[in-house]
Order: structure tokens, then C-alpha cells, then sequence
């Protein structure tokens, strides 16, 4: 017994990694929000006009908006004055968009050492390219000249504006309006960096992209904005990763992702989501409350959205898909760990405007602890969506009888053609199955990570190979310690 | 090998288990018969450490160490296996990833690396052949699915897979048909040793026609209450329990 407490005891204290803090020397501007800090951020950025109007248009509506509370949530009271919505920690650095790794303060190359993102590119994994943001601001990009002899843009959003400013004004908030909701309004008003990238027709980009997201600065918000087109007959698969220092107070964190995806291309956008999930007492965590969304506007065109969700306080978010391209196929596999306190209210839109488009949604929710794990989910089929087809699947795995599993599907179909097929399972691991499996020698933690992998199969494999060596590894510490 | 002594056990505050006494050596298979109630099943679920039953006297040695101060997984690492009467499924955990997990687990007890998957997928193979277990039952996932003859040879695959010293079979001839009983039973014939033992739980002598018990015990309200050589499994193929209870009861002079 004394054994098992101590083990329980040294998971607890290891469970989440990367809980350390940084001493970097950053700027951070004052906090609380108005119409100056949005001009000071954007300044700050030596934005365009446009951008300016575009994020004061977005602040004045945010402002004329409440807060959704329809989420199975028990969200913390968020006072918007508390939080800084700026924290640069390159300050000091050559501001030219050129950084070269002598620019990057060592404790910030340490930082991302430790996290294991490599930004020599000497020491890179074969084939992914990286763009690693700390706080507001990307640091550094990876392997940028290699893709750029395709045409390939991958840099970071203040860069785009910058060189590009042409293919962001075009595509910019053209799939998540600043008007979508409150927490789009509010990052279309202050957001501060995050990827771009864009492919241009018939190209297949030769390595995965990867952005590498952490909050490290106290009482920041992060707000970051990724936009990725994907032009006609293109290819590209994303990457995203996200870390935090442990806290007691919650972090913000409101992103937008905005996928455009033309005729005949395929974008496969895959996240690994580990922002520090609070304590065992629910204390502190990032509160994760983001939009996704993708446009599939060519015929043909393909976008499938990959998550596994095993942090935060707080999980707010629905990528999500508008087919409105001719056969056009989108899918979201989705597996959502919650343990202790954690709350997570995801799942995904499935929009269906063009003629024969189809859609696959697998969502997997794992509870344990005290948590509570929503799907919710929305299948519309428009009037013009002959032969429109979807097919969702919606499992539960509950781990003890103190944590809740709940799913919300919604339905909204106009086209009689349409074929719309929805199943939902909840199961839990049972004794006899731990006991079947430590009568073969297999310790009961062990197999609660052979468990529920098994359960998260069919989203794990969809991952790119490493990343989902990494999400294996990352469901079992997470769920270590909730039985037995 | 195996060294039960005054052993009690309960489960859900009953006790089943009321003073067990026996003793396997290597080499030796024991049956374990008796009715309904009697404390079989009881008794190979405390042997293998299933924490819904409680001990509440007595030792069981193992090898010359203390079995019940075991976790489960140690008990299995030292050699002791259950062939489940009910095989549990496991959805989605492939058995190739599950039988990976668990002799992995036996290399880290005794000190070795993992195997690598060339050997362990050949070794797999060979052991399959054992109960006639074809490989689409091998990449399913653990009993999902499986005919309930399936899941006993499975359970005997498993067997193979982890060379336990000491097995036990609870019921492993319930549900099987004759072609699947034969199976099952040479299988575990092929893999004895001088130094493997076994302890066998059965209602009939079916199973015991293939096994040749060294010696036969009679469960009777969590007691043993009679041991024997074969013929004794025979003459309860004939004659039933109830002489035996008879019996019992003018010795205890009830």
C-alpha cells in the first residue's frame, strides 16, 4: 500500500513536464484592454491601416458582446482588465523579420531546447519545419528558404502582413468573421502572432509544418491567429503543439485557426494540446477557448482536423468544416482527456453547402478525476447539399464514478438526399479488465494506458508518426493514478 | 512449489474459504473438484491476488516465498497463471499489443531487456500453432468477439506465450465442444514440463480423460474434504457428490 502511495505520489509531482518558467527578459505592456492598447499592439507590429481597422472593428463589436455561457461549463469569472494582451520576449532583438539564432536570447533557445522543439536546423527532425511562439511573438521559423524554393510561405502572421500583405488582407477573417463570436472578437482585436503559411497551386509541401505555441509570461493572455491557404491541387500537413508553465491563476488563451482550402488540395491540420491543466485541486490552468474553422472551397477539396486534447483548465473549442466545394470531404478525429478537474466542451461543425460533400467525425472523450468531458457537435446539411453524406461516431470512456461524459449532437438537415448516420457509446474500464491484465503481469497503470490507447486508436493513428508516439505517451501520464 | 495452509478467505463480508490445505510439487497436476459454491473458483481467485476477495488466515508459499504479500502482477512474474472461466474482453487492445505489454513486463521483473518485435511477432507465431489459433484471432483485439471456445484457447495461448510454472485452469472445459475440448486440452499437454504444475478446476472427467490428474481433491464448503488418486475423479463421474457430503458429515458426526 505504502508502495502505491508513493508511486501515485512521484506521478502526481512528474505528471506535467513542462510546468517550468523562463527568465527571459520581456516586454509586457500594461494590462487591461481599450482602443489604445489595440493601437499600441498594432503599432507595435508596425501594422497597415487596414489591420488597424480591421482589429478596431473587431474590439468595438467584442465590446457590444457578452460572454456565451451555453458551454457544459463552469467557467471562472474572466476580468479582460487583469490580463496583459502583449508580451514580447525577444525585446531587444533586431526587429527586422530576419532573425538569425545570434539575435534569440540563450534562455530563450534553452526554453525551446527543453520542450524538445529544435530551432537549429542542424538539429531538426528530419522534415518538420517550425515556427515556435513564445507569448506574442514568433521566435524563430524553421527551414524558410528550403520551402521557399517551392513557393512555399510558412512564417510567422506579423511577418505575412509585412511581406504578404496582399494574401493576408485577401483571406484574413474571410472563414472566422471577427463577428463569429465573443472569443473571436476579441482575438481578431488583440491578436498578436502565430503562423502563416500558404501553398501555392499543384505544390505538395515536402516536410510537415509545425507551429510550437507556449505561454510563458505572467498574466498574459495568448492570442494567437494562424492562417493557412492551400491553393488549387496543393498539399501540406500542420502541425500544432502548445505547452505552459504551471500557474495558480488561469491564462488566457483565445486562438483562431482559419484554414482555406482550394480545388483538389488537402490540408491535414493535427494538434497535440497540452497547456498546463491545472493542479489536482483545480487550481490554475489555461482556460482554451478557440475557433478552428476551415473552408473547403474548391471541388474535391480535402481538410481533416486531428486533435488530441489532453490539457487546459478549460477546453472551448469546435474545429470545424464548410464544404462547399463539390465532393468535397472533411473529417475531425477528435480525443479529448480530461482527469481531475478539467472541464472540456469539444467537438465539431460540419456545414455541408456543396453537391455530394461528406463528412466523418470520431470523437473519443476519456474522463477520469472530477472532470467533466462534452462532445458537441453540429451536422447541417443546406438545401444545396444534394448527396450530402456524414457519419459521426461519439465514444465515452469513463475512468471512477466521479467524472461526467456528455454528448450534445445537433442536427440540422434540409436536403432529403442527404444520409446523416450518428452513433454514441460510453463504456468504462472495468476491474475485471485491470485484473485480467495484472494476472498477466501488466501493472494496473500500465494498463490504463494500454486501455485507453486502444480506445484512442482510430484517432491516434490518423497523427503523423511521431506525433503520435508522442500522444500515446502523453494519454498515459495524464490518466496515470485514476484507478486502482 | 505450492504451500496452502488454513487458508480463509471472504468476499462481500461471506467467507468462502474456510481453512484450505494443500500442497503441489512440481511435476504434479491436482484437480480440484466439487459443487457449485464450494470455493473453487474462491480459492484460484486468491491464489492469483483478485482484490475483491479478502484473506482472512492463513499462508500460501510459493516457491518458498510469501505468495499473498504479492501484488498480482508479481504473482504472474513468479510463474502463477488463471485460464479465466470468463476470458474479459478488451476492446480496441490488440492482442499482439497486450501479450507485447505483458511479457515485456515478465523481462523488466527478471531483469531483461524488451524483446524485440521480430521475435516477439515469430514467437507469436509459434505459440498460436499451439491451440490452432489462426492469426486473424491474434490481431484481433483481446477476446472481442471471440467464440466462447475461442476465448479458452486463447487463454491457453496466453499460457504458452508467458510459460507459467504453475497454471490454473478454472473451468477451462465449460462451454467447449469435443473438438474444441481436445484442442485445448493437448495444447496444454504440449506444454508441460517435469518442472510445470498445475492446478486444475473441472466439473467433469472429460477434461480429466486428457490431463491424468496426479491426484484428485473434493471441495465441500470451502474445505478439502477428500483426496485421492484418478479413480477418484471417475467415481464422481459415476456416483456424484453427494456420498462424499454424506460421508463428511458422519465424520464430523453432524
Amino acid at each position: 500500500m505504502e508502495d502505491k502511495n508513493k508511486f501515485v505520489k512521484e506521478v502526481a509531482e512528474k505528471k506535467y513536464e513542462y510546468g517550468f518558467t523562463s527568465d527571459i527578459q520581456t516586454e509586457i505592456i500594461e494590462k487591461g484592454l481599450n482602443e489604445d492598447v489595440v493601437r499600441l499592439i498594432s503599432s507595435k507590429k508596425e501594422e497597415p491601416e487596414w489591420l488597424l481597422e480591421f482589429r478596431l472593428k473587431a474590439f468595438r463589436y467584442w465590446q457590444t458582446q457578452e460572454q456565451p455561457e451555453w458551454g457544459h461549463l463552469k467557467m471562472p469569472e474572466i476580468d479582460y482588465q487583469a490580463i496583459s494582451y502583449y508580451a514580447d520576449p525577444t525585446k531587444g532583438n533586431k526587429k527586422d523579420g530576419s532573425k538569425s539564432l545570434d539575435d534569440i536570447d540563450p534562455e530563450l533557445m534553452k526554453t525551446f531546447d527543453k520542450l524538445g522543439i529544435p530551432l537549429e536546423e542542424r538539429l531538426a527532425l528530419s522534415g518538420t519545419a517550425v515556427d515556435a511562439v513564445l507569448d506574442s511573438v514568433s521566435v524563430k521559423t524553421t527551414f524558410k528558404e528550403k520551402l521557399s524554393e517551392r513557393g512555399i510561405i510558412f512564417c510567422s502572421i506579423s511577418e505575412a502582413v509585412r511581406e504578404y500583405p496582399d494574401l493576408v488582407r485577401q483571406y484574413i477573417g474571410s472563414v472566422v468573421p471577427y463577428r463569429d463570436n465573443y472569443f473571436a472578437a476579441l482575438n481578431s482585436a488583440v491578436f498578436s502572432d502565430g503562423s502563416f503559411v500558404y501553398i501555392p497551386k499543384g505544390v505538395r509541401c515536402p516536410m510537415e509544418l509545425s507551429t510550437y505555441f507556449r505561454i510563458n509570461a505572467r498574466n498574459t493572455g495568448q492570442f494567437e491567429r494562424t492562417l493557412i491557404v492551400c491553393d488549387d491541387g496543393g498539399y501540406v500537413s500542420y502541425l500544432e503543439g502548445c505547452t505552459a508553465p504551471m500557474r495558480d491563476e488561469n491564462q488566457l488563451h483565445a486562438a483562431i485557426v482559419e484554414i482555406v482550402v482550394g480545388a483538389n488540395a488537402e490540408v491535414k491540420y493535427s494538434t497535440v494540446q497540452n497547456w498546463y491543466p491545472g493542479d489536482a485541486e483545480g487550481k490554475g490552468g489555461v482556460l482554451n477557448l478557440v475557433t478552428k474553422r476551415g473552408h473547403l472551397r474548391g471541388a474535391n477539396s480535402k481538410l481533416s482536423w486531428t486533435q488530441v486534447e489532453t490539457g487546459s483548465a478549460i477546453t472551448w473549442k469546435y474545429p470545424s468544416c464548410i464544404l462547399s466545394g463539390e465532393n468535397s470531404q472533411a473529417e475531425f478525429y477528435s480525443v479529448a482527456v480530461t482527469n481531475n478537474y478539467q472541464q472540456a466542451d469539444t467537438g465539431t461543425k460540419m456545414i455541408h453547402l456543396g453537391r455530394n460533400t461528406r463528412s466523418t467525425i470520431i470523437s473519443k472523450g476519456i474522463s477520469a478525476g472530477k472532470s467533466q468531458n462534452s462532445y458537441r457537435g453540429l451536422v447541417r446539411v443546406a438545401p444545396s447539399a444534394e448527396g450530402a453524406r456524414n457519419y459521426s461516431s461519439c465514444d465515452s470512456l469513463l475512468l471512477g464514478s466521479t467524472c461526467g461524459a456528455h454528448t450534445f449532437p445537433y442536427m440540422d438537415i434540409h436536403n432529403d438526399s442527404a444520409i446523416v448516420e450518428h452513433e454514441a457509446t460510453t463504456s468504462k474500464i472495468s476491474e475485471e479488465q485491470l485484473f485480467y491484465c495484472n494476472q498477466r503481469g501488466i501493472p494496473t497503470e500500465e494498463a490504463v494506458g494500454l486501455i485507453v490507447n486502444g480506445y484512442a486508436k482510430d484517432v491516434i493513428n490518423k497523427l503523423p508518426m511521431e506525433f503520435a508516439v508522442e500522444a500515446q505517451k502523453l494519454l498515459s501520464v495524464s490518466l496515470e493514478g485514476t484507478v486502482g | 512449489m505450492l504451500e496452502i495452509k488454513d487458508l480463509h478467505a471472504v468476499i462481500n463480508g461471506k467467507e468462502i474459504l474456510k481453512g484450505i490445505n494443500l500442497t503441489v510439487r512440481p511435476g504434479e497436476i491436482h484437480a480440484l473438484m466439487g459443487q457449485n459454491g464450494a470455493g473453487k473458483s474462491t480459492l484460484s481467485n486468491v491464489l492469483v491476488g483478485n482484490p475483491a476477495y479478502e484473506v482472512t488466515q492463513g499462508s500460501v508459499l510459493f516457491n518458498g516465498k510469501d505468495l499473498l504479500a504479492m501484488k498480482p502482477e508479481e504473482r504472474a512474474h513468479e510463474g502463477l497463471f488463471l485460464s479465466f472461466q470468463q476470458p474479459v474482453e478488451i476492446p480496441g487492445v490488440s492482442m499482439v499489443n497486450f501479450m507485447r505489454a505483458a511479457l515485456n513486463a515478465k523481462r523488466k521483473y527478471q531483469g531483461l531487456e524488451p524483446m524485440n518485435a521480430g521475435d516477439f511477432l515469430k514467437l507469436m507465431r509459434e505459440k498460436r500453432k499451439i491451440v490452432e489459433l489462426d492469426s486473424k484471432l491474434a490481431n484481433r483485439s483481446v477476446n472481442e468477439g471471440f467464440s466462447g471456445g475461442e476465448k479458452k484457447r486463447n487463454e491457453i495461448f496466453q499460457m504458452a506465450m508467458l510459460e507459467p510454472t504453475l497454471s490454473i485452469l478454472d473451468e477451462t472445459d465449460s462451454g467447449l465442444d469435443v473438438d474444441a475440448l481436445r484442442i485445448v486440452a493437448e495444447g496444454f499437454n504440449k506444454l508441460r514440463t517435469p518442472q510445470t504444475s498445475a492446478l486444475v478446476i473441472t466439473h467433469y472427467q472429460r477434461l480429466l480423460d486428457y490431463l491424468k490428474p496426479d491426484v484428485v481433491h473434493v471441495l465441500l464448503g470451502g474445505r478439502i474434504v477428500k483426496t485421492g488418486g484418478p479413480e477418484l475423479a471417475l467415481e464422481i463421474e459415476n456416483k456424484g457428490f453427494d456420498w462424499i457430503k454424506a460421508e463428511t458429515e458422519s465424520l464430523q458426526g453432524i
